[in-house]
């Protein structure tokens, strides 16, 4: 049985597409901001992995495919963007000069508190690229002598958590405006974040989606900044 | 069929990216370069929105599930948060949440500014 799971290319899709299933009901059920089907489905996949005795490798050789979709999906959020092109038109200085107070206050923050809790220079520069796309962070992260593993997982976790928080961030700074949200959601937690975005709307989607593109490049340059400083 | 072709566009252009990125030196990801060509594809009318829509909303809906993968991941990776794991946690979600307020806040208030000055204009 554990050789055939081992091999099974659908064993890792199957019981991540059913874990997210089950997020969706238990997030329909009670509503609560929470209750985010993405962590639900990740953390049962977790318990499911740790109490079946299954390496993370063998859940991984057909689970990985469902990441692989992820550069043809990233592609196609330009269809949104596109249809939102009047949105872009309209606000493009607002969204320019929004999307780099987001890098700076990144930046600024990591710095701040890195140098707070004392951590060393190559814990500070891992972190650094925290709120932006994984494949940019890893590089960023790689670049400057970060432990790549320790950003991606820090990638992910900011990811996680932009899209279980945005909703009651959004309410307690009384931020109301489609562009708006969509900016912060896309600069703060990038793809997970945009995920979010999306349910809102397709204005906040697609801003999102231009949010994670431009971040991801600001960053690039201002991580490199930075990272003298500390 | 309609699918057929626009899996392949989608395919196609998440190809271009790829080559971009192994052309350009930039640590700039493949699906980024992608994002961008699409886009100047569709504004340039190379690619027009219909023979790609219904393929790519699909891939934009199912996108969540795309992450699960990575996020459990999260468990390969405990050796090297255990020591740190506290002051990583702090560390994200203050920050998660100043750079979520903060750039809502100043688009919010640059795009209302706009308004109120383009009313007035009128």
């Amino acid at each position: 049985m554990k050789e055939f799971l081992c091999g099974s290319v659908f064993f890792g899709m199957f019981i991540s597409v059913f874990a997210y299933e089950i997020g969706l009901l238990i997030k329909k059920k009670w509503k609560l901001a929470i209750l985010n089907p993405l962590l639900i489905s990740i953390l049962l996949v977790m318990i499911f992995l740790i109490l079946t005795g299954t390496d993370y490798e063998d859940y991984s050789t057909g689970a990985k495919y469902l990441s692989y979709l992820l550069t043809p999906s990233t592609v196609c959020l330009a269809i949104p963007l596109y249809r939102e092109l009047a949105q872009l038109k309209k606000n493009w200085k607002a969204i320019g000069i929004g999307v780099l107070a987001g890098v700076l206050t990144s930046l600024g923050s990591v710095l701040l508190l890195a140098s707070l809790f004392g951590f060393t220079h190559q814990q500070y520069v891992t972190l650094l690229p925290k709120s932006i796309t994984t494949a940019i962070g890893m590089g960023v992260s790689e670049e400057l002598g970060g432990i790549v593993n320790v950003t991606v997982a820090a990638i992910i976790i900011t990811g996680i958590l932009g899209n279980m928080i945005a909703d009651m961030v959004y309410s307690l700074f009384r931020i109301q405006e489609p562009v708006a949200k969509g900016l912060a959601l896309g600069a703060s937690a990038h793809a997970v974040g945009t995920v979010k975005a999306m349910q809102m709307g397709e204005v906040e989607g697609a801003i999102s989606s231009l949010a994670i593109a431009v971040a991801g490049i600001i960053t690039v340059a201002g991580a490199s900044i930075f990272a003298n400083f500390l | 069929m309609k699918y057929m072709k626009q899996f392949c566009i989608i395919m196609g252009i998440s190809f271009f990216g790829e080559l971009l990125k192994f052309i350009l030196p930039f640590p700039i990801p493949a699906s980024i370069y992608g994002l961008i060509l699409m886009f100047g594809a569709l504004l340039s009318g190379v690619i027009p929105l219909k023979e790609v829509e219904s393929a790519a909303d699909f891939l934009v809906a199912i996108m969540p599930m795309m992450f699960i993968p990575a996020g459990v991941g999260l468990m390969a990776e405990w050796d090297s948060l255990s020591g740190i794991w506290l002051q990583l946690l702090l560390i994200i979600v203050i920050s998660t949440v100043a750079v979520m307020a903060v750039t809502g806040r100043i688009t919010q208030w640059l795009i209302r500014h706009d308004r109120k000055k383009g009313g007035m204009e009128k």
